[in-house]
C-alpha cells in the first residue's frame, strides 16, 4: 500500500521520511497478520473439535509439492533481501536480477499451487463436491481452510507479484535508487510477510499427520 | 504563540480558492487535500445519514400499532439491517475519525497534512465504493439484506435476500477504516509540530490516536470474518455452516471481537470532543488533563477484551462469562474518570452557554445513562433478563446516538466556523438542540422499560400492552426528526448568509484557532513551535482573583 506513497507530498514539495514510510508498511503488517490471525484462530478451534479427522484429512497432502514451495519462498525471500544490499552498493543491474528471480520465484510457487489444486480437484476434494461432501465433517472443514488460507495466500503472492513488478520498473527508471530505496525496503517487508504466512500454513496442513 | 488569532491575516487564498491541478468536482474527488478529503466525508456520510434517518422514522412508524402499520414484515426486516449498517459503518464509524479527524488532527498537531495524502484519498473511494454497494443491495432483484447488521450465521448463509453485496460492502469499508488508521497513527507519531510532545497534544488528538489504533488492530478481524462468510455464501466452502460441520458460535466470536472494540471507535472520538470543547466554554484549563489521555488508551485497550459480553446465552463457560463481565465492569472507570474530569472542569468555570456546548451538556447525561445502563448489561443476572430486548436497543442508542452522535453534532457547530468561515446562526441552533434532546429521549427512554417488561428486539409485531411505550417513542421520533431537519436547514442556510467567522470567535486555545477561517491550503505559512500545553487558560482564571 505504501509504496506508492513513500513521502508525504505537500503542494508540490515534498519532504521525506523514511522512517515514517516504514513505520506505515509496519502497521500495514500488523493488519495483514491480524488479517490471517483470524483465519489461525478458526482453524485452532476445529483442529481441537475434530483432531481425527483433521488428521484423516491431511493423509491426502502431497508433502512434496508443499516442501518445494517452502523452498521457493525462503529462497525468493533471500533474493529480494539482497536486491536491497545490492541497491545500497549502487549495484543497480545486480538489484534488478535479483528482483526479477524474486518474481520467478513466485511465479514458480504459483504454478505448483495451480498443478496441487487440480489434482484436488480431480479427486473430488472441492467446496460443494459430492466426494468431500460424502466425508465426515473435521475433513469437509479441513479442506474449506485448506482452500481459503492457501487461496487467500496466493492471492498475496500474486499482489506481490504486482508490487515487485512495480519496483523493477521503478529500479529501471532510477526512482530507487542507493539513496533513496525505502519503497524496495516496503516491498521486500510485503514479501517477507508472504513468506512468513507460509512458513506456519505449511506445516499446520502439510506437516502435522 | 507565533502570530495571535487577531493578527493571523489571509496572505494567500483560503483552500476553497488555492489554486489545484483539477476543476471542478475533479479539484474535490481527485483531493488529496486533508481538508477537503475531510469535507468529501462530511458530504457523503451526510447523505448515508439521511438514508439511515428515514429508515429509523420508518421503522417506528410502524412499531406505532401492533401488526402491521404501513410495511409487511420483510421489509421490516431489511429495514433494521440497513439502518443498521448504514448508521454503523457509513455513518458513525467514519463520522467524527474520517470528517473531523482528517479536517482537523493536521490542524491540531500543526502539521500541513497528514503523512500519507494519497492514501487518505483511497480511503474516501473505497469508503464511497462501500456505501454504493450497500444501496445498491437495495434495488437488486431479491431484495436487500435481511440478516440484521450483525449477519449471524447460519442464517446469512442461508437467507435469499442479497446478503453478498452488503458483506462486501462491510468489507470494503473496513479497508478504508484500516487505512485512515494507519495512516492517521503514522501522522500522529511524525509530523507533530516542534514542541509538541505527546503530553502537549489536544485530547482530541489522543482520542483519534487511541481510536486510529483500534481501527487498524480490531478491523482485519472483521474483515477476514466477512470474507469467510462471503466464500461459504459464494463458493459452498465449509466454514461456519453446522451442516458443513462449522460452529456458529465462533463466528460470532470473531464478528464481536471486531465489533466491540468497533463501538470505541465511535465514542471515543466523540469523548474528544468533549474534552475539547469544554475547556474553551468553561474557560479553564482542563482538569486532568494525563488522565483524559491516558483513559482513552485504557478504553481503547478494555475495550477490546470484553467482546463476548454480547454472547452471555449463547453457550460459554461460567468461567468465561465472569472474566468477561468482570473486564466489561472495569470499561467503565476510565470513561468515569473522562466524565468527571469534564465536570470539575466546569466548576467555577466562566461558563459561555455557546450551541456546541449545550450539545456536549446533553452528551454527558445521555452518555451517563447510556453507560450505568452499559454496567447493567454487564452483570450477568440482569443481562439474562434483558438479552436481546429493547434495553439492549436503548442502551446503545443512548451510547452511540445520544453519545456520539451528540459530540458530533457538537463538532459541527463547534468547527463549523472554522470549515467553512461563517459563523451559524445560534437561535434556530439551539432550538434544534433543544428538539434533539428532547426527541431523541421521549424516543429511546422508553425502549428501557419496553426490554425490562419483555418486548424483544427486531420484532416487527407486539402485544397490545406494549402500545403506550411504542407510541411515546414514535411520537418521540417526530420530534427528533422535526430537530434534526432544522438542524440541517440551518447549517445549510448558514453556509451561504451566516456572518464572516473571525479566526478565532470562540476563544479556543488550540492551533486551529490561531489561523484564519477557513484555513489556507498549506494550513500553516509558519509550522508554529510549541511551547506550553493544549489548554492553557491560566490568564483567565487569574483575572477573578485579582478583581476581588
Amino acid at each position: 500500500m505504501t509504496l506508492h506513497i513513500g513521502t508525504a507530498a505537500v503542494n508540490g514539495h515534498s519532504h521525506r521520511d523514511d522512517t515514517g514510510s516504514r513505520m506505515g508498511m509496519w502497521l500495514f503488517l500488523f493488519t495483514e497478520l491480524i488479517l490471517f490471525g483470524g483465519m489461525f484462530i478458526v482453524y485452532a478451534v476445529y483442529r481441537f473439535g475434530h483432531p481425527e479427522e483433521f488428521q484423516l484429512a491431511a493423509q491426502e497432502m502431497d508433502t512434496f509439492v508443499g516442501a518445494l514451495n517452502t523452498i521457493i519462498l525462503l529462497t525468493s525471500s533471500l533474493t529480494v533481501a539482497m536486491s536491497i544490499t545490492a541497491i545500497q552498493q549502487g549495484r543497480k543491474a545486480v538489484s534488478m536480477l535479483l528482483v526479477s528471480m524474486t518474481v520467478l520465484l513466485a511465479l514458480a510457487f504459483l504454478v505448483n499451487k495451480y498443478f496441487e489444486w487440480g489434482h484436488k480437484f480431480d479427486v473430488g476434494l472441492y467446496p460443494r463436491a459430492p466426494e468431500l461432501l460424502s466425508r465426515q465433517p473435521g475433513e469437509i472443514l479441513y479442506f474449506g481452510l485448506y482452500y481459503v488460507m492457501t487461496g487467500l495466500h496466493a492471492l498475496h503472492v500474486l499482489i506481490g507479484v504486482g508490487v515487485l513488478a512495480y519496483i523493477l520498473f521503478a529500479i529501471g527508471r532510477n526512482r530507487i535508487t542507493s539513496t533513496s530505496y525505502v519503497r524496495l525496503e516496503s516491498g521486500a517487508l510485503y514479501w517477507h510477510l508472504v513468506d512468513i504466512i507460509w512458513i506456519f500454513l505449511f506445516p499446520l496442513f502439510y506437516l502435522i499427520h | 504563540m507565533a502570530n495571535p488569532a487577531s493578527g493571523a491575516v489571509a496572505l494567500e487564498p483560503d483552500f476553497y480558492h488555492a489554486a489545484t491541478r483539477h476543476r471542478g468536482i475533479l479539484s474535490w474527488i481527485l483531493s488529496t487535500d486533508h481538508k477537503r478529503i475531510g469535507l468529501l466525508y462530511f458530504a457523503s456520510m451526510m447523505v448515508f445519514f439521511t438514508i439511515a434517518v428515514l429508515l429509523g422514522l420508518l421503522m417506528r412508524l410502524e412499531m406505532l400499532t401492533p401488526g402491521e402499520t404501513v410495511m409487511e414484515p420483510q421489509t421490516y426486516n431489511t429495514f433494521f439491517t440497513l439502518h443498521g449498517i448504514m448508521m454503523i459503518f457509513l455513518f458513525i464509524i467514519p463520522g467524527l475519525p474520517a470528517v473531523f479527524g482528517n479536517f482537523f488532527l493536521p490542524l491540531l498537531i500543526g502539521a500541513r497534512d497528514v503523512f500519507f495524502p494519497r492514501l487518505n484519498l483511497l480511503s474516501w473511494w473505497l469508503f464511497v465504493t462501500g456505501g454504493v454497494l450497500a444501496l445498491v443491495s437495495l434495488f437488486l432483484p431479491g431484495g436487500a439484506a435481511d440478516t440484521g447488521w450483525t449477519f449471524y450465521v447460519p442464517y446469512s448463509v442461508r437467507t435469499s435476500t442479497n446478503v453478498l453485496p452488503a458483506l462486501l460492502a462491510a468489507f470494503i469499508l473496513g479497508f478504508s477504516s484500516i487505512l485512515t488508521g494507519l495512516n492517521f497513527i503514522t501522522t500522529v507519531h511524525r509530523m507533530r509540530a516542534p514542541g509538541m510532545r505527546w503530553f502537549r497534544m489536544p485530547l482530541f488528538v489522543w482520542a483519534i490516536y487511541s481510536t486510529a489504533w483500534v481501527q487498524v488492530l480490531a478491523t482485519p478481524i472483521i474483515g477476514i470474518t466477512l470474507l469467510l462468510v462471503i466464500v461459504e455464501r459464494w463458493l459452498g466452502v465449509g466454514i461456519f455452516d453446522p451442516s458443513l460441520g462449522g460452529d456458529p458460535v465462533l463466528y460470532q466470536h470473531l464478528f464481536w471481537i471486531y465489533s466491540h472494540p468497533a463501538v470505541y471507535i465511535m465514542i471515543l472520538p466523540a469523548l474528544g470532543v468533549v474534552s475539547e470543547i469544554i475547556p474553551v466554554f468553561a474557560r479553564r484549563t482542563i482538569f486532568g488533563y494525563k488522565f483524559i489521555a491516558l483513559s482513552s488508551v485504557a478504553i481503547a485497550l478494555l475495550g477490546s477484551l470484553v467482546w463476548a459480553h454480547h454472547m452471555f446465552t449463547v453457550g460459554m463457560s461460567n468461567t468465561g462469562m465472569f472474566v468477561f463481565s468482570l473486564l466489561t465492569v472495569l470499561v467503565s472507570i476510565p470513561s468515569a474518570i473522562k466524565v468527571f474530569n469534564w465536570v470539575a472542569t466546569l466548576y467555577k468555570g466562566s461558563i459561555a452557554l455557546e450551541v456546541p456546548l449545550l450539545f456536549i451538556l446533553s452528551f454527558i447525561v445521555q452518555f451517563s445513562i447510556g453507560g450505568f445502563t452499559g454496567l447493567m448489561l454487564g452483570a450477568l443476572a440482569i443481562n439474562i433478563h434483558v438479552q436481546d430486548t429493547y434495553f439492549v436497543v436503548g442502551h446503545f442508542h443512548y451510547v452511540m446516538f445520544g453519545g456520539a452522535g451528540f459530540g458530533l453534532f457538537a463538532a459541527i457547530h463547534y468547527w463549523f466556523p472554522k470549515m467553512f468561515g461563517r459563523m451559524s446562526f445560534k437561535k434556530p441552533a439551539v432550538l434544534s438542540w433543544a428538539l434533539t434532546t428532547i426527541g431523541f429521549n421521549v424516543l429511546y427512554f422508553p425502549f428501557f422499560i419496553l426490554g425490562y417488561i419483555g418486548m424483544p428486539r427486531r420484532y416487527y409485531d407486539y402485544l397490545p400492552e406494549f402500545q403506550i411505550y411504542h407510541v411515546i417513542s414514535t411520537v418521540g421520533s417526530w420530534i427528533l426528526g422535526l430537530g434534526l431537519m432544522l438542524m440541517v436547514v440551518n447549517l445549510i442556510i448558514s453556509l451561504r448568509r451566516g456572518a464572516r467567522a473571525p479566526a478565532n470567535p470562540w476563544g479556543g486555545m488550540t492551533l486551529e484557532w490561531r489561523i484564519p477561517s477557513p484555513p489556507q491550503h498549506e494550513n500553516f505559512q509558519d509550522i508554529p513551535v510549541i511551547t506550553t500545553g493544549p489548554y492553557d487558560y491560566s490568564e483567565f482564571e487569574r483575572q477573578p482573583a485579582e478583581e476581588t
